[in-house]
């Protein structure tokens, strides 16, 4: 009996808090994934990244333009070529009241650069890192190197002592099997404190009153819900059980527009999208088997020639694409309109090109796609094949989700693949040219996944690695580009549309950003 | 020339001869199995003869134009001949890949039925035909398969198969692998059936008097045991084929079963659910409505083949 | 007696035993962790460290005996994906999937009990007819495609009920339940009613099937030929004598709707273990693929084995047979 009447004053007593929270300024997020873990050194997924950025900051940030601007560092300058120095923010305060000095920093830095560390890879030109004082550090590179700062915006900075009293000052180890206190609990610096998390149900974040910042925001909670089936997440928008999403499909913008409560966000992102050949000597899957028809540039040509981009525009990418016949999106340093232009749409050129290349009737190669990776992949997918049998080609197909095609990507098990790269976290041309396209070699070239690639293309990457000068640098790295292109290296298709869709009724403002990171201390509800 | 002159006449008279027994009674009086017979009979035509009508070769990528994607059905404004049922997102007709599906999903549903009842009644006539150890070998095996959950083992068969097979060649043994992968939970049922009444069979004087003038334990199993098992294990393959096509489709659903260059219902209906607030209602409500209809036919035929052949209901 | 309760639960891990065995050498060969859990730009020297931490380089039989000793000890290891200890994981969201499972059975039995009964005794009835047609199309109907079309009524037109989530939980210690809340009961309903759709249509099929064979038994005729009304009959006599079969299918149906629940979950967005597994197929995730397979078949095994004690105890014949000849000697 009494059980039950504590049971029932337990339940009127939950009620009474649900109540007294609503009265606060709450932003309901349906995001498109579960973030996979509150440790910001855990897993180096740019949308995990981008989330926990709302509870760990960096030395350095984006503003909602994507131009560097100061965050827990003050003020940085160069001591030598291969010394910066960082003057950090004074009164800065963790989440837990810690104060924020230049042990943080350090100790931050050996985490994230441990290796065992699955971001190690996110800051390769690093070296050490010194205390000079307690509000001063003192980092050093492998050589000159001009992107640090780009690098440093995705490095979150923890609390040492939070770290040591929780025996966390190593990142997860999942070799030994032993879950990092860093993986369930937070100590940031952020603008917001995370409250409670119930993973793929509900993460409750909560405003941080004492952050340094003046904030632009005016959210006291967000609640964060991974909602991974796009229908369902469509649906919880239109009946407003969701005030913001930062996937919204496509297909279902025409209905989100239609609703009267719901405002759709659209824009292209950075990431530009390309169809690249397997360059080895042998094809993986064809029945040509003596030598690689994709080494011949007229092969390329009539490849490139035999898709229609204004047919995938209009109806794969339901005319929210952009086009291109650039490499790299045009915010990106290294961006020339004359790189841009795609030769005509041409099925009989392409036809003739493959005649006289010798492959009159075609030949059959293994295209591999994932269907969870690029927006409508698995699409644009299927209409390039189409478009491409129309030629005499006759490509196999094998889509399937990202974690099974990437280890047979890796090693170079593919004929064609559709590839996209944003460039994140530098936004420079540089990432693509040194991961990318360059020759596999040391750390250079990591994506070089089927033997592609130009010595002058090496050469110019290299020289603009230790460039850090813009003037001289960047025209070396447009140099780079136009060699890529006139080899036909990769077919550029489009740079991605992106689409969030807000609640007119609950959200006031929302900045979404090229890089397609939701920044919630820029928003405001209603 | 003598089998030409004989066979059409048989036809209709092993029809006639149904028709008059006493399954053909009950079936003649029962309107939900004649329906579910036709609407199956209907189904099962036009899917296998689909090729010779379908506007388009689903499987022909040359075929397919995004310029006619997602077009309505043609009484809808917008509509287009040959369309009939509209497009799906890549320009593919949806009634040629509705059709083309069908046939799919029907023969990954009667191949995997069909496999599992040929192992499910070996081990069973074996099982209880010998008894002893290897019965109880046998039967802590299909103890253990059925100790995991049936959509369960599809997901991991269908899944690490699809790992382990190349690239190229994992498409076109996407079949097979369902297949395998419904087929191997779904024999436990006929092997228990067929165990439990081949015990009771091999203890009836006609098997003992086979056995005492020399006719060897396969031929017995064979030509006397298994006929006389055989009733319930038509019944349970008639309610099982239902329950594949069901499976087929809910992997497929699940990203686990066909693959889009060779959709099956399941598929299609997959595909089509990411279109259900678009405004674009053919791509799934067609396929899915489809996919209803085949197995209530099937379900329909089975239930009355069940009541009919269950002697404590006539 | 005894020695039968040590013989089942003998027989109960020797199961066991076999899935796991089957857990671990199917999951060894499927998929590389590797190349998901490392960042973009991670060099190939990386790559194999990671490999050799994870002991993906250690000799299969090797590998096999560390995984069963650890699986005794409720540790599988930790997921690839969330880094967390897999156990725990698993356990944060069985409360989920079990709150959901039995509302979908006791949902099943409210429904299917009444309907049973009904075309069984009006075997005849113009509406029994139709609920048998009917209960045809209730197993013919994908429940996936059962929960979007809900999803589509419910939550987008008609506005009443949540599409996705559990809503507001209380927590008790380690289990969490939605069933005390307002939101969390309404964001029940549309899964617990898909979820339920195939299991009712079954219950009430079995329910008539068992009442028509009794209603034709001996005793039946005599409780009429004592002159007892026909309810009092149909109620008291017959439907008591059939609802062993009814529970006994139920409690085996249990192990299968908690892995029907995946798809379920999936559709609502249900955070239970179903949708974790889901998620851990598409990610390659080993050890939450294998943790979530071993304990269903644990959850699987121990109600079979409940149900087959509960019958011994219930039946002494079942026992003598089971022990003595069982298989027909």
């Amino acid at each position: 009996m009494s059980m039950k009447r504590n049971l029932l004053a337990a339940v009127a007593a939950l009620s009474m808090l649900a109540g007294g929270v609503a009265e606060a300024k709450t932003l309901k997020w349906g995001a498109g994934r579960e973030i996979a873990s509150l440790d910001p050194y855990s897993f180096g997924e740019t949308f995990t990244l981008s989330v926990l950025n709302h509870v760990y900051e960096g030395l350095v940030r984006y503003t909602g333009d994507l131009k560097i601007e100061p965050a827990l560092a003050e003020s940085w300058e160069t001591v030598s070529p291969t010394v910066w120095r960082f003057h950090l923010r004074k009164g800065v305060k963790f989440h837990n009241g810690n104060a924020f000095t230049a042990d943080d920093v350090v100790a931050s830095l050996e985490r994230v650069t441990h290796p065992t560390s699955p971001l190690k890879g996110n800051l390769p030109a690093y070296k050490s890192a010194t205390k000079v004082d307690d509000f001063t550090v003192d980092i050093e590179v492998n050589g000159p190197y001009p992107l640090l700062l780009n690098d440093l915006t995705n490095i979150y900075i923890l609390d040492k002592e939070w770290m040591v009293a929780n025996d966390a000052l190593l990142p997860t180890d999942s070799g030994k099997g032993v879950e990092n206190y860093a993986t369930r609990n937070t100590n940031g610096t952020g603008p917001f404190k995370i409250e409670s998390r119930r993973a793929d149900a509900q993460t409750v974040f909560v405003v941080n009153k004492d952050w340094w910042d003046k904030p632009v925001h005016n959210i006291d909670r967000i609640e964060f819900t991974p909602i991974t089936s796009s229908a369902t997440r469509v649906a919880a928008m239109l009946s407003g059980e969701i005030d913001f999403t930062n996937l919204a499909p496509l297909q279902d913008l025409p209905r989100l527009t239609a609703s009267p409560d719901v405002k759709v966000l659209q824009s292209n992102e950075l990431r530009t999208v390309y169809m690249v050949f397997n360059m080895k000597d042998k094809l993986v899957e064809s029945d040509v088997t003596d030598k690689n028809p994709f080494k011949d540039k007229r092969v390329r040509q009539a490849l490139y020639q035999a898709i229609d981009a204004d047919a995938v525009q209009k109806r794969v990418m339901r005319g929210l694409s952009r086009t291109t016949g650039s490499l790299v999106a045009p915010a990106i340093p290294g961006y020339v309109p004359e790189l841009d232009k795609r030769p005509p749409f041409d099925l009989d050129g392409a036809k003739k090109l493959l005649a006289e290349a010798g492959y009159p009737n075609g030949f059959s190669f293994l295209m591999n796609c994932n269907n969870d990776s690029l927006v409508n992949e698995e699409e644009l997918c299927q209409a390039v094949a189409s478009m491409w049998s129309r030629a005499g080609l006759k490509p196999n197909l094998s889509i399937a989700p990202r974690a099974q095609q990437t280890p047979k990507r890796v090693k170079g098990e593919f004929d064609v693949i559709t590839f996209g790269w944003a460039t994140e976290p530098m936004i420079d041309t540089y990432s693509l040219l040194v991961q990318v396209l360059h020759s596999k070699s040391g750390s250079a070239g990591v994506f070089n996944w089927a033997g592609w690639g130009d010595p002058r293309i090496d050469e110019l990457t290299d020289k603009g690695g230790v460039e850090l000068d813009p003037k001289k640098r960047i025209p070396m790295m447009t140099e780079a580009l136009k060699i890529a292109k006139d080899e036909i290296m990769f077919i550029p298709m489009h740079q991605q549309p992106m689409a969030w869709a807000i609640r007119s009724g609950s959200v006031d403002v929302m900045v979404q950003s090229p890089d397609n990171k939701p920044r919630l201390w820029l928003a405001k509800v209603k | 020339m003598a089998a030409d002159a004989t066979t059409p006449p048989a036809r209709p008279h092993a029809l006639r001869r149904f028709l008059d027994s006493d399954l053909g009674w009950s079936f003649r009086r029962s309107p939900t199995a004649v329906l579910g017979a036709l609407l199956l009979a209907i189904l099962v035509i036009s899917a296998f003869a689909a090729p010779l009508f379908a506007p388009q070769d689903p499987y022909d990528l040359s075929q397919l134009f995004v310029d006619k994607a997602e077009l309505p059905p043609v009484w809808v404004q917008g509509g287009e001949w040959p369309f009939i049922l509209g497009t799906d997102p890549q320009g593919r007709d949806m009634l040629s890949a509705i059709l083309y599906g069908t046939r799919v999903s029907l023969a990954i549903g009667l191949a995997s039925v069909a496999a599992a009842m040929a192992i499910g009644v070996s081990i069973g006539l074996v099982a209880g035909f010998f008894g002893g150890r290897t019965d109880m070998l046998l039967m802590r095996f299909a103890d253990t398969v059925l100790s995991i959950p049936t959509l369960l083992v599809a997901i991991l068969v269908s899944a690490i198969f699809r790992g382990l097979l190349p690239a190229g060649i994992r498409d076109n043994f996407s079949a097979v692998i369902l297949i395998g992968a419904i087929a191997l939970t779904g024999w436990v049922q006929y092997a228990r059936t067929v165990r439990a009444s081949t015990m009771v069979e091999r203890r009836r004087e006609y098997v003992l008097a086979a056995r005492i003038i020399g006719v060897s334990a396969a031929r017995i199993m064979r030509r006397h045991i298994l006929p006389n098992t055989l009733t319930p294990v038509l019944v349970a393959a008639t309610l099982n084929l239902g329950l594949a096509i069901l499976s087929e489709a809910t992997l497929s659903f699940l990203g686990v079963g066909m693959p889009v260059t060779r959709p099956s219902l399941g598929t299609l209906i997959r595909i089509g659910n990411q279109y259900l607030f678009s405004g674009s209602w053919w791509v799934v409500v067609f396929p899915a409505l489809q996919l209803g209809l085949i197995v209530l036919a099937v379900n329909l035929i089975g239930d009355w083949l069940r009541d009919a052949l269950n002697p404590k209901l006539r | 007696m005894l020695a039968f309760l040590v013989k089942r639960l003998a027989e109960a891990v020797g199961v066991m035993l076999a899935v796991a065995l089957i857990a671990f050498t199917i999951f060894r060969f499927v998929g590389d962790p590797v190349e998901l859990m490392l960042n973009e730009q991670a060099s190939q020297q990386q790559r194999d460290e990671l490999r050799e931490r994870l002991g993906l380089n250690r000799s299969v039989p090797e590998q096999y005996f560390a995984f069963v000793a650890n699986a005794a000890r409720g540790d599988f290891g930790i997921s690839y994906r969330n880094q967390q200890d897999v156990f725990p994981l698993i356990a944060e969201r069985f409360p989920a999937t079990f709150e959901l499972v039995i509302v979908a059975t006791v949902l099943s039995l409210l429904i299917g009990l009444p309907l049973g009964v009904y075309t069984a005794v009006h075997r005849k009835s113009f509406l029994a007819q139709t609920l048998q047609f009917l209960s045809v199309l209730g197993v013919s109907l994908p429940s996936f495609a059962v929960g979007i079309l809900l999803i589509l009524v419910f939550s987008v037109t008609l506005g009443w009920l949540p599409a996705f989530g559990r809503g507001e939980v209380v927590k008790f210690g380690w289990w969490s339940t939605g069933l005390l809340t307002k939101s969390g009961l309404t964001a029940l309903v549309l899964p617990a009613v898909t979820l339920s759709f195939f299991q009712i249509t079954l219950v009430m099929r079995l329910v008539r099937a068992e009442m028509l064979e009794v209603m034709r038994a001996d005793f039946i005729r005599f409780a009429r030929a004592r002159g007892l009304s026909e309810p009092a009959v149909q109620f008291r006599h017959a439907l008591r004598n059939c609802l062993m079969p009814v529970i006994t299918v139920t409690g085996l149906q249990i192990g299968n709707l908690i892995a029907f629940a995946l798809v379920t979950e999936t559709v609502f967005q249900w955070p239970g273990m179903g949708l974790l597994f889901v998620q851990a197929v598409s990610f390659v995730d080993i050890p939450v693929m294998a943790g979530y397979l071993m304990v269903v078949s644990a959850v699987f095994v121990a109600v079979n084995t409940l149900v087959d004690m509960t019958y011994a105890l219930v039946d002494p014949r079942l026992r003598v047979d089971t022990v003595g000849g069982g298989h027909g000697r």
